[in-house]
């Protein structure tokens, strides 16, 4: 990704050694203990700067730009002027979506405008990470399942799944839409004459199914993660104590593969919140598959600062929503090492 | 609790990593008036950098090592880019706002030109760094000016040309009427009769402008304000959505980018197709085409006479932030020269600016689309020239997609239309 460094100052809470009080010694220990945090403290100094340079910066840098208004035409001289302080405008025009009106003030966004697309990448966005997210979690399970299984070839299996995941997203999306297109292959399977790309539902479907195809396998390995860490034992001894094949998964695999499968849909959905390149290579945003990431990109060219402003807000959901994961639904990304599912709570 | 708040903490972290890789620039945007940058350096020479994107046709280095032979103390150095064009347009946009000396010479899609000179990027090519103009076609010249100040040298050009199966169509038609009579020799021989670029993208904005224009509409007026609620601009626009409803436009045309429809053309599916010169090659030399011997030729048709084809091309600028814009102009006057031209034509199939070369003997047996091309560049209307060409495009695409697809009316489409390039051009 393209960001402009420039001259940063960039001042890191962290980057100062701490001071070190070289106070009444005596005791070798404690000098050798504060000799190792300045040590510690100066090794870090680097990765503490380059993490401040390439993500504070630019965050700080686009939340400053998210209160300046974009810049505006001089009708007198035909040149772009710079826009000045716009306060909260920026993100109220996104949230109401509405624009600027030719005779000052804002109305509601016109149909063909990127400001009244809002609420509906908004909605699609969510539509899409649901739809995807269940999928794949469903499927995944199943795949783990298998692949968790001993039988010939299981190496080969798991390798083989891997391939969809190894593909970058826009090859995937290339070839989809090459599948998907009206003399394709997937239309001459079925002997249809759908227009995958060119009408709403169809459309949908096309970047579910390309999003499925893609990243199912992400979900499989980390439930198979999950799934090894379960001892044999206990599934013999629920064998011994005569139960079913539907109890044992139940009460022993899901309960057992919880934080593991948590996890693993955590990380779907964050990324699946940002989804952009398959419906933009699929669809170009059209019937209604316009993602709040799309929304960003497009909206970059006509203007940075609004621009900014959605990129915030668009951050603030994801993170509203990782926050509802982590707090509520026990996703925990810190501690799923530790244990194996037991006493998490 | 601890870990809780770290989790917190690494979720923090991934999530500012969506965000920073959305923020892309970080400058701000607005470049004020350049009077101070436009008047510097007008006198300097030495060393200069000429940018351009991706040089499929392998003619860029040959010129450039000509000239640096030529010119010793003042080579140019070339800076090439990617083939997209918005990462063209945006690498651009982030070293003019750096206002970084070293892009001294860029070359400038036309639908950038007004963009980048109302931002104070570009060297208004007048006075000290005036060129001639006189001999290329003037509809080029308009594409690469900006309230009537030439911003940028037009270079290579490109226009629609209506391909058409002249095994089955007695003569070409002249107009749309005449082209929808002709569609039932289309249905008698079950095949598609005509088709476009009408998948939402920048393809649609270059038909559904042709179809307004041609029917003597117009997006923007004189001042550059949108005239979109005009009997001309529904009459154009409807009759893309006329022919969709009654077949006579395929309804998977919908889905259609240049290849799509090239293809389906090459395979004998469609009688009638509009595109880009590039077809012709292709169509006359693949070894699956169907129409290698079948293949015609000939201008847009309008409303009464040749339609009005989008424009497309490439212009060279000079970068208001150059040291050295006498060498710079020189270059410039060098790289749109009737003999770069020439090359260009010759070696990477680049349609000329030029007119005289349309009539060129030499060229036109090895470029035989050139004179129905030159007209088509005769008849041609830019595409808006607007600053707020972004929004444009997205107001053009969105709404004439929903009109091709009968979701909306035409006189609806139109007036959002019309109501969406208001709002791009009031700012904000």
């Amino acid at each position: 990704m393209a960001t402009e460094l420039g001259p940063a100052p960039v001042k890191s809470p962290a980057s100062g050694t701490p001071e070190v009080h070289h106070g009444p010694k005596g005791v070798g220990e404690d000098n050798r203990i504060l000799s190792q945090g300045k040590w510690a403290s100066w090794l870090l100094a680097p990765t503490i700067v380059a993490l401040g340079i390439v993500i504070v910066y630019p965050i700080v840098s686009a939340i400053i730009m998210s209160f300046q208004k974009d810049a505006g035409l001089d009708p007198a001289t035909g040149l772009f002027t710079a826009g000045g302080p716009a306060g909260i405008q920026n993100y109220v025009n996104w949230l109401g979506q509405q624009c600027a009106a030719p005779g000052g003030g804002t109305v509601a966004c016109p149909p063909g405008t990127l400001g009244g697309q809002f609420w509906t990448a908004t909605g699609t966005t969510f539509f899409f990470t649901v739809i995807t997210v269940v999928l794949e979690t469903v499927l995944g399970f199943w795949m783990a399942m298998i692949m968790a299984r001993t039988f010939k070839g299981r190496g080969l299996v798991r390798a083989a799944v891997l391939v969809p995941w190894a593909i970058p997203t826009a090859v995937t999306a290339q070839l989809w839409l090459f599948m998907f297109d009206f003399n394709g292959i997937i239309n001459k399977l079925f002997n249809a004459s759908i227009l995958w790309t060119g009408s709403e539902w169809p459309a949908k479907w096309a970047v579910i199914i390309a999003d499925t195809w893609k990243t199912t396998p992400f979900m499989a390995l980390l439930i198979l993660a999950g799934l090894q860490m379960i001892p044999a034992e206990v599934y013999e001894a629920s064998k011994v104590d005569g139960a079913s094949a539907w109890q044992r998964f139940r009460l022993i695999t899901l309960p057992l593969v919880k934080p593991a499968l948590m996890v693993a849909i955590l990380f779907r959905t964050l990324d699946a919140l940002r989804m952009f390149d398959l419906p933009y290579i699929l669809t170009g945003g059209a019937n209604n598959t316009t993602t709040l990431s799309i929304l960003v990109i497009n909206q970059i060219r006509q203007g940075f600062n609004s621009a900014a402003a959605l990129s915030t807000i668009t951050f603030l959901i994801i993170f509203l929503v990782a926050f509802i994961f982590v707090r509520f639904l026990g996703a925990n990304v810190v501690e799923q090492s530790g244990a194996t599912g037991k006493g998490k709570k | 609790m601890k870990t809780k708040l770290t989790a917190m903490g690494v979720l923090l972290m991934a999530g500012t990593l969506t965000l920073s890789a959305c923020g892309g620039s970080t400058a701000s945007g607005g470049g004020t008036g350049s009077g101070g940058d436009a008047a510097g350096g007008l006198d300097g020479r030495g060393p200069i950098t000429y940018v351009q994107g991706k040089d499929n046709a392998n003619v860029v280095r040959p010129l450039i090592e000509k000239w640096n032979a030529e010119h010793p103390d003042e080579k140019v150095t070339f800076k090439e880019q990617t083939d997209l064009p918005d990462q063209q347009h945006d690498d651009l946009v982030q070293h003019f706002q750096a206002k970084d000396a070293g892009y001294d010479v860029v070359a400038v899609d036309l639908v950038w030109t007004a963009e980048f000179a109302a931002k104070g990027w570009l060297q208004p090519l007048k006075d000290k760094m005036a060129i001639d103009t006189a001999a290329m076609l003037p509809s080029t010249v308009e594409g690469a000016s900006y309230n009537g100040t030439l911003y940028s040298a037009p270079q290579t050009s490109d226009g629609g040309i209506l391909y058409y199966r002249k095994d089955l169509v007695p003569e070409a038609p002249k107009t749309w009427d005449e082209m929808m009579e002709m569609c039932s020799i289309a249905k008698a021989n079950n095949m598609g009769c005509y088709a476009g670029q009408f998948k939402q993208y920048e393809g649609l904005t270059v038909n559904a402008s042709e179809a307004i224009n041609s029917a003597n509409g117009s997006v923007l007026d004189k001042d550059g304000k949108p005239s979109l609620n005009t009997a001309e601009a529904e009459q154009g626009l409807g009759n893309l959505v006329e022919a969709f409803q009654n077949g006579n436009i395929p309804k998977e045309a919908i889905t259609y980018q240049e290849e799509q429809g090239r293809q389906a053309f090459q395979d004998g599916k469609l009688l009638f197709h509009r595109n880009w010169p590039y077809v012709y090659n292709l169509a006359t030399t693949e070894g699956s085409s169907q129409v290698k011997d079948k293949l015609g030729m000939t201008v847009l048709p309008g409303k009464d006479g040749p339609g009005a084809s989008s424009l497309g091309g490439h212009n060279v600028g000079v970068s208001v932030y150059s040291k050295n814009k006498a060498t710079a102009l020189d270059f410039l006057k060098f790289m749109t020269s009737e003999e770069t031209q020439r090359f260009y034509a010759i070696q990477g199939s680049l349609a000329p600016v030029n007119s005289a070369l349309y009539d060129d003997a030499e060229l036109v047996k090895k470029l035989p689309y050139l004179p129905v091309l030159k007209t088509s560049i005769e008849n041609a209307v830019p595409r808006p020239v607007t600053p707020f060409y972004p929004a444009v495009t997205q107001a053009i695409q969105e709404n004439s997609y929903a009109a091709l697809k009968g979701e909306k009316p035409v006189d609806q489409a139109l007036s959002d239309m019309q109501k969406s390039i208001e709002a791009a051009g009031a700012g904000s």
